[in-house]
């Protein structure tokens, strides 16, 4: 088993249809400047590698950098508090995506029932919260539809501080993109947490695909 | 061409007990007990080379002394080291299933385990299925097959149940004694070696007896093949599955956030809800659920209505219709200006409609059936029968029965009730909505004139509010996924 980087995990979500955030890859402090440039807006910038995983645990993000000199700084420290062990890595600018609801998605090989989708309530407290339900593959539209009417949860679909309805149509687009992508060769799961909701759209702000081969 | 191989084992012509005892403490000997108490109308032959006679059956030496094409169903009490001589000897007389009861193999160890395989595989190449082993037996109602080691003889009706469990098939059949909602076929798979529980379902789906079916699963061994089979069952009949031994633990202890979140349970819950069956909690919410499947139509949508002359449990009832997918629909206008004709000004005017008390003697029959009758409701919960017939009783025993001459009294009360039961299963078959009455009285007084009446029916009475709602709340699920599957 691999893992994709955050950067090729995304990429590879988005051929399939889900929604991500818009990301620049970068390999130096200009570069990532540059990267925030053309984004525009504040933006994140992370460290990027196929051998790392739980980037918040290690303070490997910095979020809301809104002028080039935050960017420069943010970029520099990252890349030195990069070690050995996390191989090659790079620097990864994303848009800021702001929502108050962020969820979890996922595709999992089950031992008794083989490939499942999942949705679940998402960000750090994710498991602990453990509001998750899954779905065999492959899945329908509507399985997709049932899902999200299984979270039982209408409040956090429903317009909520401010912020539109949940657009449940594209929802269930990024769930079908994420089965297809999940039930494709060579990919043996896949998280993406959060998949945060701005503006009713849902939107793959960290995604993790964990793959067959090497 | 030979029948297919679960005709043979659950309407069969004649049935052997190889193994057939005269102690009465014996499996052997309850087996035959059990057979011959049940009424099954073809040949019964019995085993055992020891005595001349059991329970007025002539024993024979051995099963190879069957007469060819007596029998097609052999039901084995002896010790596994037997079984593979049993089966040779019944292939040779034309029997086409067996079902071994006996213990001592796969559960008892890898010796036994291997037997088992054996003993499959003998079947295979002798053309027959075999059932078990270490199954406690099965009951098969149309052919009055009470083939089992164990109590009881359920009471025939529509629900079918296969479980891994056969203490959990008698937990069923003891409801369905107790209920009076019986039961067409029951197994126990026991290590189901060549049969299955999604086996016995598949078969259930397309026997003309059975309505409904449940089933008790614990492992399972091809996940995808388990859920398309269910898929399958589900789209005839409705299935309620309870699934027992799941566990805390994730798919995957992985980096994955998903597969630390894919417990065995989120996982076969979602199998669940994507085949169509309906999934319960426990056994009790099981034959609550197929109960109603077997008795009820189908509702064609979730708007309820809850009609009580028993306060505080239609408050319990909306309680539990506000935890569910459930609508508890405002009270319609139209609705209420027909019962304020009815009824003095003190009722509830809203749902659920409790009558405070207001009701004479037609109220109840003409209000069911204006609510049944409304386009704005798909089911009701009827709450409060059995009040006026459990007075009654009370009356009867009471030290002023006849210095009072309280008979006539009684009788009225206990005419009402029959009459409310009967006008709520009247309304439920001229509207084909469900109608689902509740009173704890179906358990603690049974022969109560509203339970009663509602038994004689066919119809089951719910044990409370709440679970009534909850069984409704199943049949709504499975209605909405029959719509969608069929479009």
């Amino acid at each position: 088993m691999g893992v994709l980087s955050e950067f090729e995990s995304k990429q590879l979500l988005a051929r399939h249809g889900v929604a991500v955030s818009r990301d620049k890859l970068a390999h130096s402090a200009d570069e990532a400047v540059a990267a925030a440039v053309e984004i525009g807006g504040p933006v994140a910038v992370k460290l990027c590698g196929s051998s790392l995983a739980h980037k918040s645990e290690r303070g490997l993000v910095r979020l809301g950098l809104d002028n080039s000199a935050a960017v420069r700084t943010a970029a520099d420290e990252l890349l030195a508090a990069a070690v050995e062990d996390d191989g090659e890595v790079a620097l990864l600018v994303s848009e800021m995506v702001a929502g108050y609801r962020e969820f979890i998605a996922g595709v999992v090989h089950t031992e008794q029932f083989g490939p499942a989708l999942m949705l679940g309530l998402g960000g750090v407290l994710a498991e602990a919260v453990g509001e998750a339900v899954f779905r065999l593959l492959p899945v329908s539209e509507a399985d997709c539809k049932d899902m999200i009417e299984d979270l039982d949860i209408p409040a956090l679909m429903a317009p909520l501080r401010g912020e539109p309805a949940v657009d449940q149509g594209a929802l269930v687009d990024s769930l079908l993109g994420l089965a297809h992508a999940g039930g494709g060769e060579g990919v043996e799961a896949i998280d993406v947490n959060p998949l945060v909701i701005q503006d009713g759209l849902p939107v793959a702000v960290d995604a993790l695909v964990v793959t067959t081969g090497s | 061409m030979s029948r297919p191989p679960l005709d043979i084992l659950f309407n069969p012509h004649g049935i052997v007990v190889a193994g057939a005892s005269t102690h009465p403490g014996k499996f052997g000997f309850v087996a035959l007990h059990n057979v011959l108490a049940g009424g099954f109308d073809g040949p019964v032959f019995a085993t055992n080379p020891d005595q001349p006679s059991i329970l007025g059956v002539e024993a024979l030496e051995s099963v190879a002394d069957i007469p060819e094409g007596a029998a097609d169903l052999v039901f084995v009490c002896t010790p596994p080291h037997t079984c593979s001589e049993i089966l040779r000897s019944a292939a040779s007389r034309g029997v086409g299933a067996v079902f071994i009861a006996s213990g001592g193999f796969r559960e008892a160890g890898s010796e036994g385990a291997r037997a088992e395989r054996e003993l499959v595989q003998l079947a295979r190449s002798l053309g027959m299925v075999v059932a078990g082993p270490n199954g406690q037996g099965l009951i098969s109602n149309p052919a009055k097959l009470a083939a089992q080691i164990v109590a009881p003889i359920p009471p025939p009706g529509p629900i079918a149940v296969a479980s891994q469990s056969g203490n959990l098939v008698s937990a069923f059949m003891n409801y369905a004694a107790q209920s009076g909602v019986g039961i067409s076929r029951a197994v126990s798979a026991g290590n189901a070696a060549m049969l299955g529980v999604v086996d016995y379902l598949g078969w259930f789906a397309s026997d003309p007896h059975t309505k409904a079916m449940a089933a008790y699963v614990e492992g399972v061994e091809d996940g995808p093949a388990f859920a398309a089979a269910i898929k399958r069952v589900a789209a005839a009949k409705p299935v309620v599955l309870v699934k027992g031994g799941t566990t805390p633990r994730g798919a995957q202890a992985a980096a994955s956030h998903t597969g630390a979140l894919a417990t065995d349970d989120r996982i076969f819950d979602g199998m669940v809800r994507q085949s169509g069956a309906v999934r319960a909690q426990t056994i009790e919410e099981a034959y609550d659920a197929v109960a109603a499947f077997a008795t009820q139509p189908l509702p064609a949508g979730p708007r309820t209505l809850v009609l009580s002359s028993a306060g505080g449990w239609g408050v319990i009832a909306a309680d539990a219709l506000s935890k569910s997918k459930l609508e508890l629909i405002p009270l319609p206008a139209d609705l209420k200006e027909a019962i304020d004709g009815l009824v003095p000004p003190r009722w509830s005017r809203s749902n659920p409609i409790d009558l405070a008390g207001g009701e004479s003697r037609d109220t109840i029959p003409e209000v069911i059936d204006l609510v049944a009758d409304h386009p704005e409701v798909d089911a009701v919960i009827y709450l409060g029968m059995g009040i006026q017939a459990n007075t009654a009783s009370h009356l009867r025993s009471g030290p002023y029965f006849e210095a009072a001459e309280l008979a006539r009294i009684c009788e009225y009360h206990e005419r009402q009730d029959s009459r409310f039961a009967q006008a709520a299963a009247d309304a439920s078959a001229r509207t084909g909505k469900p109608i689902l009455a509740a009173t704890e009285l179906g358990i603690t007084q049974p022969d109560n004139a509203g339970p009663a009446t509602l038994a004689a029916q066919g119809s089951y009475c719910f044990p409370s509010a709440d679970r009534a709602v909850r069984a409704l709340h199943h049949m709504w699920w499975y209605a909405r996924w029959r719509k969608r599957l069929l479009g």
